[in-house]
Parts: C-alpha cells; structure tokens; sequence
C-alpha cells in the first residue's frame, strides 16, 4: 500500500482478522460476572460476561461497539485467558498494561496472537482503545473476588 | 480574502506532520492562532502582566485598560448595547454553567419546561439537566428534521405557557445546522420564555448581532475564534444580569464585605470573582481586531465556499455518508461503510490530516443518528480548497487501504 509503514505496524493482519471475525462474541448466559466499560471520551464500549468456576474462567464472551483495535483487542483477551485462572489473566493483563505504555514486560509468558498489538504502544491515542476489553476483565474479576 | 496571505500569519500551519504537510481540519474543537494573538500575549507578560482593578501602580492600570478594552472590542464584536452585558468566563461550558446555576435555579420550579434540541453539545444539555433535577421543572426537545434542521413549526408546538428556558445552538457542531435563532426568541419571547444560544460553533464564523437575534443569554468561546483557551463570554441582557446573584464567590466581584454579610460590585464584575482571565481576555481582543480586519462576512463566505466543494468532493465517494443539510455552517461530519472513524481519523493522521473521530460531546444526537461515532472535517479562514482535495485523496486511501484488509 502507499500508506507510511507505521500504519501497517498498527493494523496487523491478525487485528484485521479478529476485527472482522471476532472470537467469544456474544453474551454468556449463566454467567458469574457481568460488567460493562465504556470509553467516554470516544464512544467504545463493552459488555464482557465471564464464567468463573474453582478459580478458572470456565467460558467468557464480549459484545460491544468500536474501531478494529478496541474490538479486536477484546476478541484476542477472551481467547487469551479462557480456560485460565484468575491469577493467570491478572498477569496477562498486566502484562498487557505494560506493553502498551511501552514497558518492560514479561517475556517468558507466551502472548500469542496479542502480540500483534504492540504497535499500538506507538500511537498514544488508541491505547485506550486497546485497553478498554483488558480493563473490564480485570474489573469484573476484582468485582467478583 | 488572501488565504495565502492569512496562512502566513499562523505559524503553526507550516509544518510536516508524519511526514506530510499538516493539512489542519479540526477548528469545530478548536482553531490555530495567528502572530498578532500571540504577540499580544507575549507582549502582555513581557511588558505589563500586572493585576487589574486594584494596583495604583502604572503596569495596574495598563493591564486594566487592556482587560477592559477587550471587554469593549468583544461587546462591539457582537452588537450588545453595554460592556455591563459582557462577563469573561473560562468558555462556553462555563457561560452556559452561569446562566443554568444562576438564572435556571431562581426561576424554575416543578412545572416548568426548559426546551432544548437534539443536537445540543453536552455542554448545553447537562447543566440544563441539573437544573431541571434541582427544581423539578422538566426537559424538552424539539424534534429534528430527517436533515438534522429544526421545522419551526416544532417549536410552535413545543414551547409552551410553563417554557421558561429555551436553549439551543446556533451552528451544531456535528451537523453544521444553523438554527433560526431569531424566529425561535420570538417564540419563546411570545411565551415569556427567555432564549439562551450556544454560539460556540457560530461566533467564530460569521458576523453576530445579538440585538438582531434579540437573544437573552449568547455564550462562545474565545480558543475556537483564533482566541487562547480558557477565556470565553457570556453576553446576557442587562436586566437580567442585574437580578441574577453570582455563581461564585471571593476577590473582585465585592462591594463592601462585612463580616456576615457583603455586597456585590455592578454588572458585569459580580460574576467575575477572583483574579481574572487577563491574558486570555487581551488575546481574545487581538483575536477580534484580526477577525475583523479579515471581515467576518468573508470568512463567512470563504466557509460557505469550503463546505459546499467538501460536500460536493466528498458525496462523490461511494460507501461515504454525510450527516447533516446541504446549507450548513464550515464542517462536514461523515462516516465510511465499515470503517471505524477512529480507524478513518488514524489513516488521515498518517497523511498529515486532522479530524475529529468521536460522539463529537453529542451522545443524543449520535443516538438519534443510529451511529456510535461519527468523523468530522471542520474548516476555517485559512483552509484551501487544496486541502479538501487531499482530504478526499487520503478518504479513498482509507477506504482502499481498509478494503484490502479486509
């Protein structure tokens, strides 16, 4: 494309795909935790429902509005950290924090497809689009324990 | 008008932006500043910055004569008959803030209406909102044409004998209305209502005449007419000016304070406690001068010029959609199929283009369009119809660019 690089460094192939098929979409029913974010300033928000079960997230679902990073954001987090503990998605979603303030963060953790979202660190205005999935999940795990 | 010319005097405009020359297309939030405003800032903390209204020394004095002064430059910018009927506020929000607190809570009860529209900006809806939660009177819209205009006859039939507040943009900042605010005071005048205008969104581009309008309340915001941030004016008719009690309270606005009990220094003072907007009020007057001697009839016109070839270029885009009526103030809000305007406004930032991706402080008015978020285009005096041009180049670069992706 005749666009600058960084833009192609933002949308990845893999933010494009989970845009536009996104995982884990819908409202879980029978769910243990059930909270919704917006992002006041720009309009996106999100509905994350959660299964929470012996301290693992048993199933977990999205729905909501907003530009591809948000949305695939919150599809690639569902995938990431269902059937994982609490414990496990806290540190994914720290993890995660620290990526898109361009910290240090922990490599040892494998990020799969998330990692695809490490350009957004270099646009400081869709960082909180692509945080805003992260910050429900770990709101409504705080809310539940 | 010598766009050429006008463009040199805003050095902000002459620069690469990603690499590409910054084409500057969101002046609905706010507009660039041109030399002479920030001299007259420069100049006025370099050789007089000095408290007003009390120093007896000689800088004293100069800040007061040029606080003062500005005062005089904003009442003749907008016809009103006195300086006692311009007050200095933080912007438009804080005007709007004024009149909801002061006016709205002494003069509404349970029973009574405020009327608004659907494409007001929060900030003249919220404290409308407070106002009508504090008093127990209610809140009522006019309902909007498929355009995003407002019928006349819908105010007819909304203002009412109980209306004592109508409320209402004169340019929306989504739409690019211009509303009738002249038929709309009758009205409400006709119904013992008193009309207050958000002029946030028309002050800067065309020439006001509150007298003409025969509005009550008119409040806008300096940083959006080529003015620093964090000065505004709240323009009210005297008469209620004179019965309204301050918002707040302390320095500037006294006349003798004993100790339970004071009184507060004549129009427009009282409502200007503590120190104030000095350097926001000289830079909003050299905004003025400048502003005025472009003439604001042609800026108007250079504006109309803009919009009518963006709506022109831009309706020729397939898969784009434009909200709003054909006449229309200086912006263009859009939004293209399958795009997320935030995505639109990242791509456009790429090629050096800024717009505003967002609800645009218009939740109600997003709803009632069925979007979540809209982009916007918005113009000013010093825009190129160039501009336009590579705009709509970079919206087919966008779509292309989304598409392929895809």
């Amino acid at each position: 494309m005749s666009f600058n690089n960084p833009l192609d460094q933002l949308y990845r192939q893999v933010i494009m795909d989970h845009y536009k098929n996104p995982r884990n979409r819908g409202v879980l029913e029978g769910n243990s935790v059930d909270i919704n974010m917006n992002n006041p300033t720009c309009g996106d928000r999100i509905h994350l429902t959660m299964k929470v079960e012996d301290g693992k997230i048993a199933d977990v679902k999205f729905e909501g509005e907003g530009c591809s990073i948000s949305m695939s954001s919150a599809s690639m987090m569902t995938q990431a950290i269902k059937g994982k503990t609490v414990e496990e998605a806290l540190k994914l979603a720290h993890i995660f924090s620290n990526m898109m303030q361009g910290k240090e963060y922990d490599g040892s953790v494998d990020l799969g497809d998330i990692e695809a979202l490490q350009g957004v660190s270099k646009f400081p205005a869709r960082i909180k689009c692509a945080t805003l999935a992260w910050k429900a999940m770990e709101k409504g795990l705080h809310q539940h324990h | 008008m010598n766009v050429k010319e006008i463009r040199k005097l805003f050095p902000i405009l002459d620069q690469e932006v990603n690499g590409k020359p910054l084409v500057y297309l969101d002046n609905a939030a706010t507009s660039q500043k041109p030399l002479p405003v920030i001299e007259a800032l420069d100049q006025y903390y370099r050789q007089y910055n000095s408290n007003v209204h009390r120093g007896v020394h000689t800088l004293g004095t100069k800040a007061t004569d040029a606080y003062e002064g500005a005062r005089e430059k904003v009442r003749r910018f907008i016809n009103a008959k006195s300086t006692q009927e311009i007050i200095f506020t933080r912007g438009t929000t804080a005007a709007l803030n004024i009149v909801a607190a002061s006016y709205g809570r002494a003069n509404l009860q349970e029973g009574d209406e405020i009327v608004i529209t659907y494409m007001e900006h929060h900030s003249n809806l919220i404290p409308w909102q407070q106002a009508a939660k504090q008093t127990g009177a209610t809140l009522k819209y006019i309902p909007l044409q498929a355009d995003g205009t407002i019928d006349i006859k819908d105010v007819e039939a909304t203002v009412t004998a109980n209306t004592k507040i109508v409320a209402v943009a004169h340019v929306s900042n989504v739409l690019g209305t211009i509303n009738p605010i002249k038929d709309i005071a009758r009205i409400a005048h006709q119904h013992g209502a008193v009309v207050v205008v958000d002029a946030a969104q028309s002050a800067p581009h065309m020439k006001i005449d509150v007298q003409d309008l025969d509005c009550d309340f008119l409040a806008f915001s300096g940083h959006k007419m080529c003015g620093p941030t964090g000065i505004g004016v709240l323009y009210g008719k005297r008469d209620l000016l004179e019965r309204m009690e301050p918002v707040e309270f302390g320095g500037e606005m006294i006349d003798f304070v004993e100790l339970y009990d004071s009184t507060w220094k004549e129009l427009p003072w009282k409502f200007e406690g503590g120190t104030p907007i000095i350097a926001g009020a000289i830079g909003l007057g050299a905004a003025i001068d400048f502003l005025e001697d472009v003439g604001l009839d042609h800026i108007a016109a250079h504006e109309h010029e803009l919009a009518q070839y963006a709506l022109e270029r831009m309706s020729a885009i397939d898969g784009l959609t434009i909200y709003g009526p054909k006449q229309r103030g200086g912006l263009v809000t859009f939004n293209i199929d399958g795009v997320h305007p935030h995505d639109v406004a990242t791509v456009l930032d790429a090629e050096g283009i800024a717009v505003r991706a967002g609800h645009h402080c218009a939740q109600p008015l997003m709803k009632w369009l069925n979007v979540t978020a809209t982009a916007r285009a918005s113009f000013y005096l010093y825009n190129t119809k160039e501009e336009i041009d590579q705009l709509v180049v970079a919206l087919q670069k966008t779509k292309e660019y989304f598409g392929h992706v895809f």
